[in-house]
């Protein structure tokens, strides 16, 4: 999987250059939703209504087909954009970032196919916050499991985060199910996950997010559950299941 | 008007009843909806235009207050208090009533006009939705990213998504090459109006005649709706017959439990058949309605399906839309496709051997069914999931079907 070369990896301190070379190699299929990201897909919309409930309970937004108009927001760790496209849709004024040139590459062909315009950035979390840049809110998903120096990365975030702004964050739990999902997932379920024992000590448990948030100077929220039914394949919110994957919001 | 383009989220091919409805929940949504349909406007409001009266369950009759319809019709509508249905010269009775059930009435009659004219009443507080009519697709161009429809007179709409409510005929349907399957029963419809000297007290009555299925259902007022099924050769010239002759055999079948007969306005004759699209969905574009499928009104239940499809496919969209996701994607409309495809075959196949069932005279056969009768009658549970059929309060609703917002 090293066959990216490291020159199109944004370097940093927060970022693991072989987790990043991995998405670059397969970043051609993002957009498959029968491909390796399939289980992205399925978690998209549960995700992307999740982001939708905090982001609009913070600001007090109104329901509609655009609530995020006046939000400038930053998908961190963007990927091929699966994120990136539905919050431009909801009205966001957008930065989108990723660690891997391919990914931003992918991403951009996409929307501009989508007809929409996102500023696709191949840059990190500390690069933005020296350049100075904020945002209202940051989307911050399935990318923590993924970085170097897990509070390197989130004061850098901190930084990014406007006074009164609001971070959303989503990983997979340390707990023996989601070991499960994973193993599985190597073939079938969570495929996106890094592997090997030493990525699994990545891992975060939701006492220990919650933890290096605070340790950041956030105000981690409890964490919400993302359950799977495998009949289906749908995934919706839960208060009670956060075995295998869950979310968190982080007040600045 | 040559050479206008315009630019919606949705387009619809045909405002009849099911297009009216979809598009006005898509606007309640908060999307943009452009209607197309080939009749005059005033044209579909006429009297001559429709002479059918549906019977909605009460689950459609949720769905129209949920999108703001039902109140433009109310006063029109006759609740159906109670079914009866019977065997032809037979004494077995099936009989349904709402006290079983409790919780309102099994569903509502009503005319199928006055429905038209509740949703072009709803339309007028809408803006977000453009009707154009009279208005004939030309061509229809579908790419990745989006549809695009070139009427005749040139106007040129396209949009994220486009539905197919253009009834049994479908030119979207047969734009996208999807196929249908198609079988008759050699029966055809005589739809027409009586008035009678007697209430109906609510009570909607279905006889199964040697003919075919021969139904009076309840109107506003002293007033019921025929539905009368007739072999195909006999409906020539029962449709020629004198004002004097008509009203003798519509007579000779209602029986006299109604007290004196007229029958008033016109008469309609509907062929009845049975289709089901292959598929409800293709890239970018959907099918709703009768487009989708058709089937014998036996069960009156055409509209109520398409009713159906239009819950189902508002729920599909709204949660895409209201995340961002694209409502007009592989994934929104194969969710929808899915939902219906299996619903529709049931109800088809339900519809389509009670059809067989009860058009026929032989003896064993109808010595059968009567014992069926009488033993659904006796049975509660079983009547129970009959009358939930009827109000169409089973299987897996759509929020709106449960009376719950959008
Ligand atoms: C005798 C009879 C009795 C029935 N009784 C009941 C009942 O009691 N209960 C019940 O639920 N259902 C009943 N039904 C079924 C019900 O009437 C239909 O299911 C319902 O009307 C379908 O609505 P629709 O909007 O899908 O199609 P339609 O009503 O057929 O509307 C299609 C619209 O598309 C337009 N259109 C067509 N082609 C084009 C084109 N190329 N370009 C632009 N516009 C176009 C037409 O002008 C029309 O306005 C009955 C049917 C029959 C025949
Ligand atoms: C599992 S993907 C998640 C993609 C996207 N957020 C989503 O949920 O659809 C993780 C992504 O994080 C990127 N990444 C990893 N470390 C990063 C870092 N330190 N800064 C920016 N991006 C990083 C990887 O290149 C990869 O695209």
């Amino acid at each position: 999987m090293t066959n990216v070369h490291p020159e199109q990896i944004a370097t940093g301190s927060t970022v693991d250059a072989d987790e990043v070379a991995f998405f670059a190699g397969i970043a051609d299929s993002w957009w498959d939703p029968k491909g390796p990201f399939k289980p992205l897909h399925q978690l998209n919309p549960t995700r992307l209504a999740y982001i939708r409930q905090e982001v609009c309970r913070h600001f007090d937004l109104k329901d509609t087909l655009r609530p995020y108009e006046t939000l400038r927001f930053l998908d961190i760790g963007c990927g091929g954009g699966l994120l990136s496209e539905p919050l431009k849709r909801l009205g966001a004024d957008l930065v989108s970032v990723d660690a891997s040139e391919k990914n931003i590459k992918v991403a951009s062909l996409h929307a501009e196919q989508s007809g929409l315009d996102i500023d696709y950035r191949n840059t990190t979390a500390e690069a933005l916050a020296d350049a100075g840049e904020t945002f209202d809110v940051i989307v911050n998903m399935e990318v923590i499991e993924h970085v170097a120096d897990v509070s390197a990365y989130l004061e850098a975030c901190r930084k990014l985060l406007k006074p009164g702004g609001i971070m959303l964050l989503s990983t997979i739990n340390r707990t023996s199910k989601a070991y499960l999902f994973a193993i599985i997932g190597a073939e079938v379920i969570l495929r996106w996950l890094p592997r090997g024992a030493h990525d699994w000590n990545k891992f975060l448990t939701p006492k220990e997010l919650s933890d290096a948030l605070e340790a950041a100077s956030f105000t981690p929220s409890a964490p919400t559950g993302f359950s799977f039914n495998p009949l289906g394949g749908r995934w919706s919110l839960s208060d009670r299941d956060v075995a295998v994957n869950y979310a968190m919001s982080a007040a600045g | 008007m040559t050479g206008k383009s315009l630019r919606s989220d949705v387009t619809v091919i045909g405002g009849g009843l099911v297009g009216m409805a979809t598009a006005i929940g898509l606007a309640q949504i908060g999307l943009s909806v452009t209607i197309i349909d080939m009749a005059p406007k005033g044209d579909l409001v006429a009297q001559e235009y429709d002479g059918r009266s549906s019977a909605l369950a009460y689950a459609s009759c949720r769905l129209l207050d949920g999108l703001g319809i039902w109140d433009h019709m109310e006063p029109y509508a006759q609740p159906i208090l109670e079914i009866r249905v019977s065997d032809g010269p037979s004494l077995f009775h099936l009989h349904f009533d709402n006290e079983t059930l409790g919780d309102g009435p099994l569903g509502h009659m009503v005319e199928n006009r006055h429905t038209r004219i509740a949703l072009f009443k709803r339309l007028e507080d809408i803006d977000t939705i453009t009707y154009l009519a009279p208005e004939k697709v030309a061509r229809i161009e579908r790419t990745h990213g989006e549809a695009r429809v070139i009427t005749e007179s040139g106007i040129e709409v396209s949009s994220t998504l486009l539905l197919g409510c253009d009834g049994r005929n479908s030119i979207v349907r047969k734009h996208a090459d999807i196929g249908v399957t198609h079988w008759g029963y050699g029966q055809t419809g005589i739809v027409c109006s009586i008035e009678h000297e007697f209430s109906h007290c609510g009570i909607a009555h279905e006889r199964f005649l040697p003919s075919g299925p021969f139904a009076i259902l309840p109107l506003t007022g002293n007033r019921s709706s025929l539905v009368w099924s007739e072999k195909d050769h006999l409906v020539e010239t029962i449709m020629a017959l004198g004002p004097k002759a008509f009203e003798a055999e519509v007579k000779k079948r209602a029986g006299d439990f109604l007290g004196d007969i007229s029958v008033i306005g016109g008469r309609w004759a509907y062929p009845l058949t049975l289709q089901c699209a292959d598929k409800f969905h293709d890239n970018r574009l959907a099918l709703v309605g009768d487009a989708a499928h058709g089937m014998h009104p036996i069960a009156g239940q055409g509209l109520n399906l398409g009713l159906r499809d239009v819950a189902a496919l508002l729920e599909v969209i709204a949660d895409s839309a209201r995340v961002g996701l694209d409502y007009g994607d592989e994934g929104t409309l194969e969710r929808y496709s899915a939902w219906r495809h299996t619903d529709t075959l049931t109800l088809l196949s339900v519809t389509d051997v009670l059809t067989r069932l009860f058009s026929n005279d032989i003896a064993p056969v109808r010595h059968l069914r009567d014992a069926g009768l009488a033993t659904v009658d006796k049975i509660t549970p079983l009547k129970n999931f009959f009358m939930s059929h009827a109000r169409g309060t089973v299987g897996d609703l759509p929020r709106l079907l449960r009376g719950e917002p959008l």
